[in-house]
């Protein structure tokens, strides 16, 4: 292979960079392209280095062969960023329960958590979006990834996204939109990078040679639109210069606020929900080999979602200077949510009808099962937190904390590591995984913390709610701030340990994910019940 | 074109399309004859690997 193209485009980069640290406007965009001519640089050289220049190209792939390469490096960064953006979570748990670990300026809490949530949801997430749809949609279209090396640029695209936010967020570069932190310059090449998987994965629809257009990536194509669409309008703001690290919301006050939480919800529902299960409608019914429980419910699944998501992001905002009427609509709507969610988890849950034993028997599909089970759970738990008398109880304490976890944690997260462990005997040719019996202990490590961490913050936030609302008969409130940040250092510190569950279940996986490359098979036990028992001939 | 404009469009003509669409959307996938289709569909994942 040879990158001459792209060895020029790098390196060309790499200088404009350096020109960006020498007239920066102020130090932290300074550093800050320091880290992009470093990351530039570094992707030159090395694509210099594995530029072949034989007449021949022996390494020449089969163009006519499904794409692979993308996903295989996808599938790599999912478990890398995976158990990168756990284990600054449980670093920020951490600093919540002992404060002594803030360490100033660069590894405070508030520098670290944006840390935490991008790399879980957009390094995390968006690797296992981006590599699966790659997966699911050449399969699914039979036919391969759409515009040649395009789908490499995606891919390496989103690293050096990731670098940059994770960087920035680091050096106290921010535009302090929650989800959305990245500032205007590292927003403009995300929107490049996402046009272009907007390409590929579309353009390997339009190839299909399958007439019908799977419900998958009917999902994962409203993730890629919708995503676009929110990231662009939310992040419409003016630079205050050219070469400087600040800029400013084209939109101001209460406007300003609800197009963050259009924005922030919309995630939520499109980039959590809408690309998650579009793994569900593909990895579910191929680990159980059955085909979807209702193929028409999924489709009413789809547009029913599709119309009612849009409108649930006020309930971020109540009883704030946001009208009434605009609370009220997106608490309707996160009501009428119920619908979808829980059509969606029976479509999902029902697929394993007649096949019940395999949760027993296939620690995979118990993997995907419980992801379903935590959809179903936090999808009912949502709505009924946007219902305003709830609402006002709840917000602004743990218990949001813990239902977003019980989402993320439990929907997302396993629903991905169930999608791994289907991956990667496939995309490398191994027989099975390295161990099965380590997929179970992940499987009780990821659930038993998911669990601990959930009641933790349920009860913490209860408290804090009600330590917050409580007046005495003279009409003072009872406790001051102090006093409930106090009664939270107990539930902070279980906090931290089911979070510590969770990761170590996500080293056990990055270990049987190795060794599975490497292509070792570990001498085990079978599952019990998995195959039959074979008897020796009487 | 205002902010009032917009707003009394959404809320008749806007809001009765999309509803009008969604409605149109469950019904064709509830149509006589669907069942068949949608059977094919699903075993879309299954036929190869």
């Amino acid at each position: 292979m040879k990158y001459g193209f792209e060895v020029i485009l790098l390196a060309l980069g790499a200088f404009i960079a350096l020109l960006g640290v020498a007239f920066a406007h102020d130090s932290q965009f300074g550093a800050h392209m320091w880290v992009l001519f470093f990351a530039l640089a570094a992707g030159a050289i090395v694509l210099m280095r594995t530029s072949s220049y034989s007449p021949v190209d022996i390494l020449a792939e089969d163009k006519s062969a499904y794409m692979d390469g993308p996903v295989r490096y996808g599938v790599v960064a999912t478990v890398f960023w995976g158990v990168a953006g756990l284990l600054v979570g449980v670093i920020v748990a951490a600093q919540l329960a002992f404060p002594d670990l803030n360490i100033e300026p660069w590894l405070n809490l508030g520098r670290l958590r944006p840390l935490h949530t991008s790399a879980v949801i957009f390094a995390f997430g968006g690797n296992a979006l981006i590599a699966t749809s790659f997966y699911v949609v050449q399969r699914t279209s039979r036919a391969r990834l759409f515009g040649g090396d395009l789908a490499w640029y995606v891919f390496w695209g989103y690293q050096l996204f990731i670098v940059m936010a994770a960087t920035g967020y680091l050096l106290g570069i921010t535009q302090s939109r929650e989800y959305a932190e990245p500032e205007w310059y590292v927003d403009i090449f995300l929107t490049i990078v996402w046009v272009a998987y907007l390409i590929v994965f579309l353009g390997t629809i339009l190839n299909r040679k399958e007439p019908h257009i799977y419900v998958a990536n009917w999902f994962y194509l409203s993730f890629i639109i919708t995503i676009a669409m929110l990231h662009v309008v939310n992040n419409l703001a003016v630079p205050a210069s050219f070469l400087g690290s600040k800029s400013y919301s084209l939109f101001a006050g209460v406007q300003d606020a609800l197009t963050q939480w259009w924005y922030g919800h919309n995630a939520v529902g499109f980039f959590l929900t809408a690309g998650f299960l579009g793994m569900m409608y593909y990895f579910v019914p191929k680990q159980a080999n059955r085909p979807v429980y209702s193929y028409r419910l999924s489709i009413i699944h789809f547009w029913s979602l599709i119309f009612l998501y849009i409108w649930a992001g006020p309930h971020h905002l109540h009883y704030t200077a946001l009208p009434d009427w605009a609370q009220t609509l997106g608490m309707v709507f996160s009501i009428m949510l119920w619908m979808p969610s829980w059509g969606g988890m029976i479509n999902g849950l029902m697929t394993l009808s007649g096949a019940w034993d395999k949760i027993r028997t296939d620690p995979i599909i118990r993997m995907m099962v419980i992801a379903i089970a935590f959809y179903g759970m936090s999808t009912f738990e949502g709505p009924m937190m946007s219902i305003k008398a709830v609402n006002s109880l709840s917000h602004y304490t743990e218990w949001t904390i813990g239902h977003v976890h019980s989402g993320a944690l439990g929907w997302n997260g396993m629903i991905t590591f169930g999608a791994i462990y289907f991956l990667v005997p496939r995309l490398w040719g191994r027989e099975r995984l390295y161990s099965m019996r380590m997929v179970t202990w992940h499987f009780w490590l990821a659930t038993l913390g998911i669990v601990v961490y959930a009641a933790v913050m349920w009860v913490a936030g209860i408290t804090q709610g009600l330590m917050w609302r409580e007046y005495n008969e003279q009409g003072f409130l009872v406790y001051s701030i102090a006093e409930s940040v106090a009664a939270m250092k107990p539930y902070y510190i279980v906090r931290t340990i089911g979070g510590l569950m969770y990761l170590a279940g996500a080293l056990v996986m990055a270990w049987n994910i190795y060794m599975t490359i490497r292509g070792h098979v570990r001498e085990e036990e079978p599952m019990p019940g998995a195959a039959p028992v074979l008897q020796p001939a009487q | 074109m205002d902010y009032n404009t917009l707003r009394h469009f959404a809320d008749s003509w806007g809001l009765l399309a999309m509803t009008v669409f969604f409605i149109g959307a469950v019904l064709f996938a509830l149509r006589p004859g669907s069942r068949e289709s949608a059977e094919q569909a699903a075993q879309i994942p299954l036929k190869e690997d």
